[in-house]
């Protein structure tokens, strides 16, 4: 309770810091026995470091025209080339960085919209929470590929950034409506009463007293907003509204679409680009049930 | 029950006028000539009928009209069924092209929507606390959420069309028959239609059967299951009244997934060539035809609002504690 002054005594601080400790390794005591946590960071692990370092061995870039044209995997081509002898291992790698960047991005934009309009709208409630959640309600109700396709269109240059800003701002309503509800049954508590009576601002407030009591619910509404990211981004590099200029697994998808794989047989081409998407979203979503046991004691299987 | 459904009327109402405005501000306060450049697309080599569409395209946008003006032109246009002509097969209405198409897109979408969320809930329910089965329904559905939907469309495309060479895997119908009510055409529409669909009801049962899992598990942590558990009822009841509880925020979800439905339902359709409103977008996309494109935003928008309303009336119907509060409660 002595954090709340805000004046940290000297007790103060040596009393709180062993309870701290042993909630983390409380923590990290069943988050080791989680296979679903393990097994999902394992996977997204691999396939960031993948996106990272990748490219730093291949020794061209991802779009020249290299090789044989469409051979299948071989030894020296892992995952075989296109029809115009692009080396597709070297694109996926340069894919899945771009993919990464596109979820953290987007995910973190509509992450950061969508938690600051459900604070503000839990904790002030009344006429303010009254607008903010029509405006959550109305951005709920359109669907946000659809809109994005409208938006992206009129664009002439397309970039990763660009994208990642127009998904993250079309795909926060949901979260800021799960914070909302969460603010809401926190502001009534009697320690945030106490906060408010010492005269803190509402931004102090909120970031000190709110948000670290449902920080486990914050981390897993970035991952699966990272994961819808992800997978809008590349429906519209499948569409064709996808960075001009560049790689991702999403555009790969869309050339080999455009230029027939699927009749001239090439599965090399598109499978590998749909298993990565596929690869990082579901273990992301595997990873987030992980972390929900690990968080919420009720579900633990002991 | 009247204050909770024109409440919800009233929200449809303002986002049905929030995204005409987007539709009407995007291409005018975007960067770029929205004119010329759906001209250069459009490979018009006819300069009279170049002219004449140039005309007609920027009167339509009247861009010498004040803005506000713009703005109900637009509205009363929409009122008029009007949305415009496309570029890409000029003389056509907008309207008419999107008319031909949404049949093919309702087609392939109810029937995965309403398959998908009958199945998922019924395996869900099944899997919810059953450790077995558990373990292989929850990494299988998260999987299948993942999936982007063209990809599972490419690979049935491939493995199913290509490879087996047992179901066709481009257009709606066989090209080699006129459109008549006959067996044969029936039956091509129907073999057309398979693929398409089973992609998208593949992809959407791993949400439902998820959301429902645990929802299931929830529900039997409640003091009702508790109770009944401790008089000694059946499982298999408590699993049922557990199983209805569920089923409400499940058609809550039914409303929040649809926008995902409906994005995977155009890339599906993009994959199979399928005539309804993904494939169209993309030509109008290819062809920066900008009234179609605009065109099948409004009525993706309506079909979502009135989709919205359908799943609220369920909701009171289904849900026995909202028609109390309409004839008791005052609030």
């Amino acid at each position: 309770m002595s954090n709340v002054a805000g004046a940290p005594g000297s007790d103060g601080t040596t009393e709180p810091q062993p309870a701290v400790e042993r909630r983390t390794s409380e923590t990290l005591h069943f988050a080791k026995r989680n296979p679903k946590l393990l097994i999902g960071s394992g996977i997204v692990l691999i396939l960031l470091l993948l996106g990272l370092i990748g490219p730093l061995f291949v020794d061209h870039g991802p779009n020249v025209y290299i090789g044989p044209q469409s051979q299948p995997p071989s030894a020296e081509y892992w995952l075989g080339t296109t029809t115009f002898g692009q080396d597709i291992w070297a694109q996926f790698v340069y894919g899945l960085r771009s993919t990464f960047m596109v979820g953290f991005l987007g995910g973190g934009i509509a992450f950061v919209i969508g938690t600051a309009i459900g604070f503000i709208a839990g904790y002030k409630g009344g006429i303010v929470d009254e607008i903010l959640n029509m405006l959550t309600n109305v951005v709920l109700v359109l669907p946000a590929l659809v809109v994005l396709i409208v938006a992206v269109a009129y664009l002439d240059i397309k970039g990763v950034f660009v994208q990642s800003l127009f998904i993250g701002m079309t795909s926060w309503p949901w979260a800021a409506r799960a914070v909302r509800s969460q603010a809401l049954s926190l502001a009534t508590r009697d320690y945030v009463d106490l906060a408010r009576l010492s005269g803190r601002r509402t931004g102090k407030i909120i970031t000190t007293e709110i948000a670290p009591n449902m920080s486990s619910y914050l981390v897993m509404s970035f991952i699966l907003l990272f994961g819808g990211a992800v997978l809008i981004a590349a429906g519209l590099d499948f569409i064709g509204l996808g960075p001009t200029d560049g790689v991702s697994l999403g555009l790969m998808l869309q050339n080999s679409f455009t230029w027939s794989a699927l009749h001239l047989g090439m599965w090399w081409w598109f499978i590998p680009p749909g298993a990565g998407i596929t690869a990082i979203v579901g273990s992301m979503y595997i990873l987030n049930v992980g972390l929900d046991e690990i968080f919420n004691p009720k579900l633990r299987e002991l | 029950m009247w204050r909770y459904m024109g409440r919800k009327l009233g929200i449809y109402a303002i986002t049905f006028v929030i995204a005409v405005t987007i539709n009407w501000m995007i291409p005018r306060f975007m960067p770029g000539d929205p004119v010329r450049s759906m001209l250069n697309k459009a490979s018009v080599s006819d300069p009279e009928a170049m002219e004449r569409m140039t005309n007609y395209y920027n009167e339509v946008f009247g861009l010498e009209t004040p803005i506000h003006q713009q703005y109900f032109a637009f509205w009363a246009g929409l009122f008029r069924g009007d949305l415009g002509i496309s570029s890409m097969q000029y003389p056509e209405p907008v309207t008419d092209i999107i008319l031909r198409a949404v049949p093919f897109t309702l087609g392939l979408l109810l029937p995965a929507i309403i398959l998908s969320w009958i199945v998922g809930n019924h395996f869900g329910a099944f899997a919810a606390r059953n450790k077995i089965l558990d373990n292989t329904v929850l990494p299988v559905g998260y999987i299948l959420t993942a999936t982007p939907y063209m990809w599972l469309a490419l690979l049935l495309a491939w493995s199913v069309g290509v490879v087996g060479g047992f179901l066709p895997t481009s257009s709606g119908y066989s090209l080699a028959l006129i459109p008549a009510f006959s067996w044969e055409f029936i039956a091509s529409l129907i073999t057309h239609w398979f693929l398409p669909f089973l992609s998208m009801f593949i992809v959407a049962l791993g949400g439902w059967a998820i959301g429902m899992r645990n929802m299931i598990i929830y529900e039997l942590e409640a003091d009702y299951s508790n109770y009944l558990q401790a008089l000694g009822a059946p499982r298999r009841l408590i699993r049922r009244y557990a199983f209805r509880n569920a089923m409400l925020p499940q058609i809550t979800g039914l409303a929040v997934q649809l926008g995902t439905v409906i994005a995977g339902a155009l890339l599906t359709e993009i994959v199979f060539n399928y005539p309804g409103l993904g494939s169209l977008i993309l030509r109008a996309l290819n062809n920066n035809d900008y009234f179609v494109l605009q065109g099948t935003f409004l009525f993706v928008i309506i079909g979502v609002l009135i989709a919205n309303f359908i799943i609220d009336i369920i909701y009171v119907l289904v849900d026995p504690r909202t028609r109390v509060q309409m004839t008791g409660g005052s609030s």
